[in-house]
């Protein structure tokens, strides 16, 4: 067998690892963002007690290695006779960690705000939750559309490191085919391009949105700037 | 002025910031109807005592009385309920960026108010002409001028209804050539009867519209009195020392 035909007779089954890859990592982006959003207010508004929690809890997933966490959560599980199913394990430490990391890419955004648009919130009688739904976040998350891409395309490629746990996904149909068949080369570049692909398609998609939802006049005299040099 | 009827009574306000004193024990009445204006040097305390005034910087101590009734800052609902009652005008203007025109006049009317989407859309509209930008309502804030910019401002507190408009150096931000359009939205809701206090460094203004003016130092209010009585010819006030630097200054 030569290794095109290895490829195209392992290709559905490391496709059907593709959607098990997709599946996790949206999930865990999806728990990342509806915790993220809420952790970052929280430690940019919260009470010292919500702000020390947010901080421990950052702390704490960004410095573990997600293999370590995989392998961890993996125990954990196991030692309190809970059913341990790979792929909603790999799901959670995913979403853990980028809980911890989307709620900084929302702080950030948050604080580079002008103090400003907070006042005049409160100042027209508008309470600090109406303020911070209604004007703090809309323009937050317009800014965090680069910094989420970037989180995206780091956890889609972590995302391999799941295989350990015997997650059904890219890596792990891509390792056991080249197990069998040697063809490592191939195999793996097939996997590599498939990742790449994936990247490529989501990030063209989130620029769309960033340009779709972008403030018109808002931040294009850089551009502008640019253009005329 | 008819009947001095007292709107906003602001009593003995004192704020210490990272160890300084800014604001030590001010007070002052305003009459429906009034405009009062705040003068004095950068960093008299002008700004701060009217972010105290509607407790964007909460007050070490004092008392502020809207309409007879004493604010209660540690009640949210309460505190709200005065903020939507008291309109904002600041120096940097703050229009909310990801908002139309219309939107930002309407925003606070469908949250606070509990006005339907249409209703405040068309509130907003009423509002954007009284400020002459009707025709601009589908602009974003980056797409105006710094002197609409100010106007939207005003029509966003001036949709609210308040019962009295705190002005913060509303001109100083602006190009001198758009300090005009402003200035001259602040005449007409003077000369409407609108309750105003404001901070401003515009001297002739203030000279020509102002029920009183305040001078500010080293928060304390040294002086006030009508612009007549601390502008007279005659005076020897720090108000009219003050007045006659700037003057030489534009000169």
């Amino acid at each position: 067998m030569d290794s095109l035909t290895v490829i195209i007779n392992a290709l559905p089954f490391i496709l059907g690892g593709t959607l098990v890859t997709i599946g996790a990592v949206g999930a865990a982006l999806g728990m990342g963002l509806c915790l993220g959003v809420p952790f970052a207010v929280m430690q940019v508004y919260g009470n010292p007690l919500m702000r020390s929690f947010v901080s421990l809890y950052v702390w704490f997933f960004r410095g573990i290695p997600i293999l370590v966490l995989l392998f961890l959560f993996y125990g954990f599980f196991l030692s309190l006779g809970l059913p341990v199913n790979p792929f909603l394990i790999s799901c959670l430490v995913m979403g853990c960690t980028s809980t911890a990391y989307q709620s900084q890419i929302f702080r950030g955004a948050i604080l580079s705000l002008p103090i400003g648009q907070m006042k005049a919130g409160r100042a027209l009688g508008m309470s600090d939750t109406q303020t911070i739904r209604c004007i703090i976040l809309p323009q937050a998350l317009r800014i965090s559309i680069p910094g989420w891409a970037n989180e995206f395309s780091i956890l889609l490629k972590d995302s391999a490191v799941c295989y350990v746990l015997g997650t059904q996904e890219i890596m792990a149909r891509t390792a056991a085919i080249a197990a069998r068949t040697h063809e490592h080369l191939a195999l793996y570049a097939t996997a590599g391009v498939i990742y790449f692909v994936l990247t490529l398609v989501v990030l063209k998609l989130l620029r769309r949105l960033e340009n779709k939802v972008r403030v018109p006049g808002y931040g294009t005299q850089g551009n502008a700037a640019f253009k005329g040099a | 002025m008819a009947a001095q009827e007292i709107v906003l009574e602001v009593k003995d306000i004192s704020k210490t910031l990272g160890g300084k004193e800014i604001l030590k024990n001010c007070s002052l009445n305003v009459a429906r109807g009034e405009l009062k204006v705040l003068i004095g040097p950068s960093g008299a305390g002008k700004s701060t005592l009217l972010q105290c005034i509607n407790c964007l910087i909460p007050p070490d101590k004092g008392e502020i009385v809207l309409e007879g009734k004493t604010l209660d800052r540690t009640d949210k609902k309460s505190l709200c309920a005065f903020r939507a009652r008291v309109g904002m005008i600041f120096q940097d203007f703050n229009l909310f960026d990801h908002l139309t025109a219309r939107d930002n006049v309407a925003i606070a009317l469908r949250k606070v108010r509990g006005m339907g989407k249409k209703e405040a859309a068309e509130r907003a509209m009423d509002e954007l002409a009284r400020v002459g930008l009707a025709n601009r309502y589908l602009l974003y804030p980056a797409q105006l001028s710094g002197g609409q910019k100010q106007r939207v401002a005003i029509a966003r507190a001036l949709a609210m209804d308040p019962t009295v408009i705190l002005l913060d150096e509303p001109t100083s931000a602006l190009d001198p050539e758009l300090v005009g359009e402003v200035l001259s939205v602040i005449r007409d809701l003077a000369q409407h009867g609108m309750t105003m206090v404001m901070a401003t460094h515009q001297m002739d203004f203030a000279r020509a519209l102002a029920n009183e003016i305040l001078f500010m130092q080293n928060g304390v209010i040294i002086e006030q009195g009508t612009p007549a009585k601390l502008l007279a010819e005659s005076a020897t006030t720090r108000t009219k020392d003050f007045f006659t630097k700037l003057t030489s200054e534009l000169e």
